[in-house]
């Protein structure tokens, strides 16, 4: 197979469709159980993909951008993703776990240690999903900071390169992110593979010299170290972002493995490429693997037309046309296979497929599209590595500190 | 026989002198396999939960990292929910601060547990506030000790709020109709204290419990009242008959001026056991045990802390030292919970000599008798006695039972004791529910 793609689902409620919870085949009822994720998770896993994401936001899901809405005909309610993605580690085997966590309002020492508990419990598959929170009424639920309210055309405003105030905060929150990925690596670092040692002779369970500090000062916050929990199996579990512009590409390419990116058509996939790629150089990781994986939004059936009409359909009970950040794609698992591959040949190193309603469009992508891929020697045949970084083509990292010790 | 039951729960064995680690038979105190062990061999005992205690910084002495017992635990939440997938029934319930947390995030974080383990999520709430654990958390600027309850009650005053905001029907999801949500409001809050300001939605649909079970483990008068005030259970130590009696009867009887009953607040000791073929046997192994527990160095670096000095250079095997602790902040153990134990040092060290001079003990034997010591030494017969005894007489309502090897210190006991318990009848031989609210008897929440 000469250059394998990459392959992630994104779970979501009952699928990225609003009406995806009033399909026939979808459980509204059970997407607060835990055998509702691990059913879906163990499909993704019989699909043989890298890795799934599990979205996760610090307030109730809503329509309006900048505010709560009070809708009552749409999924609202989630569980903790990190919680889910837990869960569901010890009932699988081989599939990557990548929940969503919140950076703008948590504390990176408490979800450096989950994340790293989290690869634990699934022997070397975690990572996380970094992402801001710029909504106003999701930091009152924390009443420690004030973020100004701002509306969706401004935010298309300062990606046309205005908007200046907004320029500011923007990149605040996610120079903020930036350091708070620094921080989680440094934790996931701060003890040495061997720090451990149980050495009986001299009465010690570990050797200090081996557990650091990690002393991070920066114009956020400041963090000491090192972590309570060791540095876990992966060494550093994938760290993947969301970016649809400028300031959050250059979050992942200072920070990321893994980025996602919305490019509507092969031509946009070449410029966001580009943009990346130079935003890596720029952050000094040009020799660094970071993936830039698409997202799309499927609706997969046998014929574009079927596809054409449930998607249809479902916009009928939505009361209005589905639009997303990301492509959306309807038609054929063969058919999408083709635009991956188009893709994938312009340098896109992975896909990360949103399934529009599950457990529809999930199995179409396991049983339909990654047979198809297989087909075209695109995609692998069996899990060849134990980790997620395996999978993802990652070296296991050599610890920072150690580098500076020895 | 029957009388009143008793309750148990499964420490985790963890970071404290108490984790024999130098035993061939420990194995890791991370790897996940461990906490699977423990937790399905007190499933398979019935008993109650499984316990996770908590620290957010590693401790350390003489501006050094403490590298004499077990250094490292994983995260509370995650490892709790894993073990939710290889678990049916047992409880499970982790240490959460209020000091170093925010209540949306702790809420909704429990709410989550208690729905992928179906009902079986408790919460011990502690309060440490140092600022050398605020180190580690970007916030920085934490708590003077006498707010440390206040907050924690605001706190828990607000995750419940945040619970409750959610009734439990908002969810019809009928697809026909299009209704996901009965109530446009569901998870509406706003809470206003001195602690807390805070508005919006609540994003986790109520749980199957409503709540976690809480637990409270702090031992001040403040601690004991705001257990009697909003706990489900209280984590104590005091584990022997008269400490706990006396303990026993303080908090049930602060219950009365909350409106509640003494059974409305379980008391739930550590306990420590060593199990032999014969009484004899477990003394003499209870001997071996204790010396692995405290090493002449642990001995050394134990009275340090309460001498507030280096005493690197007096042997352990001879007397104490002979001049008196330094009184006040204490500068060579940081992140120690014993170190808040001594209120009164120098009345402690003149404690610790006349029981040197009384029995002739050297540093190290003193620290043996005044630490950790084993609550139920014997066969399993003795050690079932023992525990029914105290339970009946209102020392306790059961144990959180700490073995001192991970994760195999608690077969024993499961495949011995707990079968003796069942044929008083005052141990559970099925689990009748299925939440931890269950388990402990605790009836409808209030
Ligand atoms: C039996 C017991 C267990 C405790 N376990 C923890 C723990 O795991 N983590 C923690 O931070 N504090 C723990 N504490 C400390 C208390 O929660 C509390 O922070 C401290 O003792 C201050 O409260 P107090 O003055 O009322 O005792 C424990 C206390 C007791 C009595």
């Amino acid at each position: 197979m000469s250059a394998p793609l990459h392959l992630a689902v994104a779970l979501d409620g009952a699928g990225w469709h609003p009406a995806a919870w009033r399909e026939p085949d979808a459980r509204p009822t059970d997407l607060f159980t835990a055998d509702y994720w691990a059913h879906l998770v163990r499909e993704a896993e019989a699909g043989l993909v890298d890795l799934v994401t599990i979205e996760d936001a610090i307030g109730l899901q809503s329509d309006d951008f900048d505010a709560q809405d009070d809708r009552v005909d749409r999924v609202r309610g989630r569980l903790d993703a990190v919680l889910i993605a837990a869960r569901v580690a010890p009932l699988t085997r081989h599939v990557g776990l990548v929940p969503t966590a919140t950076v703008t309002h948590t504390e990176p020492f408490h979800v450096s240690k989950a994340i790293a508990t989290l690869d634990y419990v699934s022997s070397g598959r975690g990572g996380v999903r970094v992402q801001v929170s710029g909504k106003a009424h999701e930091a009152a639920h924390f009443g420690r900071r004030t973020i100004p309210p701002f509306r969706y055309q401004d935010v298309l405003a300062l990606n046309a390169g205005q908007a200046p105030e907004l320029a500011t905060l923007f990149s605040d929150l996610f120079d903020e992110a930036a350091d708070y990925v620094e921080v989680l690596r440094r934790l996931w670092d701060s003890w040495e593979d061997d720090a451990e040692i149980r050495d009986a002779a001299t009465g010690r369970f570990v050797d200090r010299d081996k557990l650091h500090y990690v002393d991070f000062a920066g114009r956020f916050f400041r963090v000491k170290g090192p972590s309570i929990t060791p540095r876990p199996p992966q060494g550093q579990p994938p760290v993947a972002a969301l970016a649809h512009a400028t300031i959050p590409y250059r979050l992942a390419a200072r920070s990321a493995d893994v980025v996602f990116v919305t490019p509507s058509d092969v031509g946009a996939a070449r410029a966001i490429l580009a943009e990346v790629r130079a935003e890596q150089s720029a952050a000094g990781r040009g020799s660094e693997t970071l993936h830039v994986f698409a997202d799309v939004v499927v609706f997969l059936d046998e014929s574009p037309r079927a596809a054409a009409d449930r998607a249809a359909r479902l916009d009928d009970r939505a009361g209005e046309t589905f639009t997303s950040d990301a492509l959306v794609f309807t038609g054929t698992p063969s058919g999408l296979a083709d635009l991956l591959q188009e893709w994938h040949a312009a340098g896109i190193s992975g896909f990360r497929l949103r399934p529009a309603t599950v457990p529809h469009d999930l199995t179409a992508i396991t049983r339909g599209l990654v047979p198809e891929l297989q087909r075209r020697d695109l995609f692998r045949r069996g899990y060849e590595a134990p980790t997620l970084r395996g999978l993802l083509g990652l070296p296991r990292p050599a610890n920072r500190y150690a580098e500076a010790t020895s | 026989m029957t009388g009143k039951q008793v309750h148990l729960a499964a420490h985790f064995p963890g970071v404290n002198n108490t984790t024999v680690w130098s035993d061939p038979a420990a194995g890791s105190h991370i790897e996940f396999d461990s906490f699977v062990h423990l937790a399905r061999t007190a499933e398979r005992a019935k008993f109650d939960f499984f316990f996770l205690a908590e620290g957010l910084r590693l401790r350390e002495q003489g501006g050094q990292i403490y590298d004499l017992d077990v250094v490292g635990r994983p995260d509370t939440f995650t490892v709790l929910a894993a073990l939710a997938a290889v678990t049916e029934r047992i409880g499970l319930t982790g240490t959460i601060n209020s000091t170093f947390n925010e209540p949306y995030e702790v809420a909704r974080q429990f709410a989550s547990l208690d729905h992928l383990s179906a009902g079986r999520a408790g919460w011990n709430v502690v309060t440490s506030w140092d600022a050398f654990t605020g180190e580690n958390f970007r916030r920085g600027g934490f708590l003077p000790e006498s707010e440390r309850y206040t907050r924690a009650k605001q706190f828990l005053a607000t995750a419940t709020e945040l619970f409750d905001s959610w009734r439990g029907d908002e969810i019809v999801a009928d697809a026909d109709r299009g209704v996901f949500l009965a109530d446009p409001n569901a998870g509406a809050f706003a809470h206003t204290d001195d602690h807390f300001d805070i508005s919006g939605r609540f994003n986790v649909p109520r749980s199957p419990q409503g709540r976690p079970v809480i637990l409270q483990a702090g031992d001040s008068d403040a601690g004991r009242e705001f257990a009697a005030a909003t706990a489900d259970a209280i984590f104590s130590r005091h584990g022997t008959r008269e400490a706990g009696q006396a303990f026993y009867a303080d908090v049930k009887g602060r219950l009365a001026k909350y409106g509640r009953t003494p059974d409305q607040l379980l008391v739930l000791p550590a306990a420590t056991f060593v199990l032999g073929d014969t009484d004899a046997d477990a003394q003499e192994k209870a001997g071996e045990v204790r010396r692995l527990q405290v090493s002449g160095q642990t001995a050394i670096k134990f009275a340090e802390q309460l001498w507030n000095t280096d005493l690197s250079g007096y042997d352990p095997d001879g007397p104490l030292p002979d001049v008196d602790p330094v009184v006040g902040e204490n500068t060579i153990a940081r992140g120690r919970a014993s170190v808040r134990m001594f209120r009164d040092p120098i009345a402690v060290a003149n404690q610790w000599r006349a029981l040197a001079a009384e029995k002739n003990l050297s540093l190290r034997e003193v620290v043996i008798e005044v630490t950790g010591r084993q609550n139920f030494i014997g066969s399993a017969a003795t050690v079932a006695e023992q525990i029914n005894t105290l339970v009946q007489a209102d020392a306790s309502d059961g144990f959180i039972l700490v073995p001192h090897l991970t994760p195999g210190g608690l077969d024993e006991f499961a495949d011995t004791v707990v079968p003796l318990l069942q044929e008083r009848g005052v141990f559970r031989t099925e689990y009748e529910g299925t939440t931890l609210r269950d388990h402990l008897g605790l009836g409808p929440l209030p």
